[in-house]
């Protein structure tokens, strides 16, 4: 398994009050994106493990796209990936941000 | 160890077992006291949904006895029979209604034992020795989940790179130690001393709740199951 | 029970969450040990394989129809829903606070069975499951199973089913312990062919299992309709004894003198006296519990 940690400034803090959500499962193809509170609201830490090794660049590329286009502020995001394609991965973690602002 | 040695090491005052179809059935006495009931899957038997009905519905008629005589399953079996037509006939239900069978009996008085002296694997392993209340083993016995090469097949691993993480965890590895040490098994009997005091040493200790997840955690085989079992427990009786 | 909404939802189709969010009445989950708990398999960074962070299991409490229930979900899609250390101790966990606090137990299959790369504790784990499940029962509680999901219900997960106080089955729930591949592998392609889908249903797919009784209610592959069965499931006796277990060993009795000598579902069905059977498969639900009711083997709580 590789692991990979972002730490990313945002553009603003997340919205809604929830203090944990969950999109998406570990399968072919897919991931599960857990997202809680609790860092400063101006940074957002993405933590990655996933069985495919060497693609530390496109995981960059996708969570700095997901930073400068979402307001994910204070969000402290677990990345379980099952071989996600980069697309995919964006997907959840727009979903992610999403229900975070939903309430319970 | 042969089932005709287990026999006479476990009742030297002489036993009625007899063997047909790959199923043991009979009882032995353990002193002029203790009669055992025996039941057994012998000769590396895949039970399929008529050997298991069989020893259930012999199970059963135990369980219904008021005497608190003690069954001893013996077990060398095969992993569940693979067919169409025990599939067809409804295996889950059968296997499921043995182990029933097992837990009804122990709940009705009888302390049931299983003794496990071959194989045994995969459904036919859950529904028979896993299903007694106590089982013990004898060494030789090769209990498994999943044969390796079957393993490397599916996980598309070698069998080399198996083995050497098989060294590693008893988590998944076939064999009789690994099942020991995750808390499948209470005792691994001594062959060379007379097997029917260590059934009687066995008798005398009272059992407890089921207390497999404990024993997976002091040998070190097993141990997140005993906390992850006991922390739901609390949090949904504290919820109420 | 089986009046699906004008819109489908579909049960098979559904994760694992959104299952347990379309069973319970809304807002009444609460989950025991989620996600956030962290606490995954610790096996499987061995075989390079992810975790996920539930284990593939949601634990937890809720209503059902006002009726308070404990509540088990499997998701299929983690490793075909198979069973390891954690996930099997979630749920025996679970099935001990039932019997502590005489609360019924609703378990969401979708299992393969045994986790390949922790064989030894999913084993382990479901023998235990088992034992949770039948002192639970011998409590007056209800343990009750609902078959419809992905993976089908297979292997060690089929024998906890067994154990289940009443069992609820859509035509894409499958029972069975050995799966198509696993016999096909084993015993040749002449005993199952797996790639025959046909053949995979008429075994042990959710119409037969029906018909013979393996299963006590059979509803649409819909979140309502699941919903109104597993009320109805929550109806159904509890009780395990020496009677229920004589009469359930009578029942499997006539069931092999009945059918024992069957090739195929479709011979088992004529047996019953279902007219043209083999069009069973094609029939819609209202159309197949027409005939079903008055011409199966019912299990009459003899499980």
């Amino acid at each position: 398994m590789e692991n990979l940690r972002y730490e990313l400034s945002t553009t603003g803090p997340a919205g809604g009050t929830r203090a944990v959500a969950l999109v998406g499962v570990v399968a072919s193809g897919n991931l599960e994106v857990l997202l809680e509170r609790g860092e400063a609201p101006d940074r957002c830490v993405i933590d990655i493990a996933t069985p495919a090794h060497g693609f530390a660049a496109l995981w960059q590329a996708v969570t700095a796209d997901f930073a400068a286009r979402m307001a994910a502020g204070g969000l402290r995001i677990t990345i379980n990936d099952g071989g996600a394609r980069p697309d995919t991965v964006a997907l959840r973690l727009a979903q992610g941000v999403r229900l975070m602002e939903k309430p319970e | 160890m042969r089932p005709v040695d287990i026999l006479s090491s476990l009742f030297p005052a002489g036993h009625q077992v007899t063997e047909a179809g790959g199923l043991l059935s009979g009882n032995g006495r353990l002193d002029p006291q203790i009669t055992v009931d025996v039941v057994g899957i012998s000769g590396k038997t895949y039970p399929g949904v008529d050997e298991a009905l069989a020893l259930a519905g012999r199970i059963l008629s135990i369980a219904d006895r008021p005497d608190p005589a003690p069954l001893l399953f013996l077990v060398d079996s095969g992993s569940q029979r693979m067919s169409r037509r025990d599939e067809l006939m409804g295996l889950s239900e059968t296997l499921a209604h043995l182990a029933k069978a097992l837990w009804r009996a122990e709940q009705a008085g009888h302390r049931t034992i299983g003794l496990l002296y071959g194989g045994s694997a995969a459904g036919a392993f859950i529904a028979t020795a896993l299903a007694c209340g106590s089982l013990v083993a004898l060494p030789g016995a090769w209990p498994e989940v999943m044969d390796l090469p079957s393993m490397a097949r599916v996980t598309k691993l070698s069998l080399d790179v198996l083995k050497e993480k098989a060294a590693g965890t008893p988590v998944f590895a076939p064999g009789l130690d690994n099942l020991f040490a995750t808390g499948a098994i209470a005792e691994i009997w001594d062959p060379a001393r007379p097997l029917c005091d260590q059934l009687k040493a066995l008798l005398a200790a009272t059992r407890d709740d089921d207390g497999r997840a404990g024993w997976g955690l002091e040998r070190g085989g097993r141990v997140k199951a005993a906390a992850i079992a006991q922390e739901v427990q609390r949090l949904a009786l504290a919820h109420g | 029970m089986t009046s699906p909404s004008p819109t489908r939802h579909s049960w098979y189709e559904e994760s694992a969450r959104g299952r347990l969010a379309h069973l319970l009445d809304p807002g009444s989950f609460t989950e025991f040990l989620g996600p956030e708990r962290r606490e995954f398999s610790p096996h499987l960074g061995l075989f390079n394989l992810p975790h996920q962070l539930d284990d593939g299991i949601i634990v937890g409490n809720g209503k059902l129809d006002g009726r308070p229930v404990l509540a088990a979900a499997q998701e299929g899609r983690f490793m075909g829903g198979a069973i390891g250390e954690v996930h099997g101790a979630k749920l025996t966990g679970l099935l001990r606070a039932a019997r502590q606090m005489k609360r019924d137990v609703v378990i969401l299959f979708d299992t393969g069975g045994v986790r390949l790369q922790e064989a030894n504790a999913g084993e382990l784990a479901i023998s235990e499951i088992i034992r949770a499940t039948l002192e639970t029962r011998a409590e007056g509680v209800r343990v009750i199973g609902l078959l419809g999901g992905r993976a089908g219900c297979y292997g060690g997960g089929s024998l906890i089913a067994g154990c289940c106080s009443a069992l609820v089955i859509s035509e894409q729930g499958r029972l069975s312990v050995s799966g198509p591949e696993v016999i096909e592998t084993n015993k040749g392609v002449e005993e199952f062919d797996s790639r025959d889908r046909a053949l995979v249903w008429r075994t042990m797919g959710g119409k037969h299992r029906y018909l013979i009784g393996g299963v006590d209610l059979f509803v649409d592959d819909d979140v309502a309709a699941f919903r109104a069965g597993a009320v109805a499931a929550l109806e159904r006796p509890a009780a395990l004894n020496q009677a229920v277990l004589a009469a359930e060993q009578a029942r499997l009795e006539r069931r092999l003198a009945r059918f024992g000598d069957a090739a195929d579902g479709a011979e088992v069905w004529a047996r019953l006296g279902v007219p043209h059977p083999a069009t069973v498969p094609d029939l819609d639900t209202s159309a197949f519990l027409t005939i079903a009711t008055s011409k199966r083997e019912g299990a009459d709580a003899a499980r």
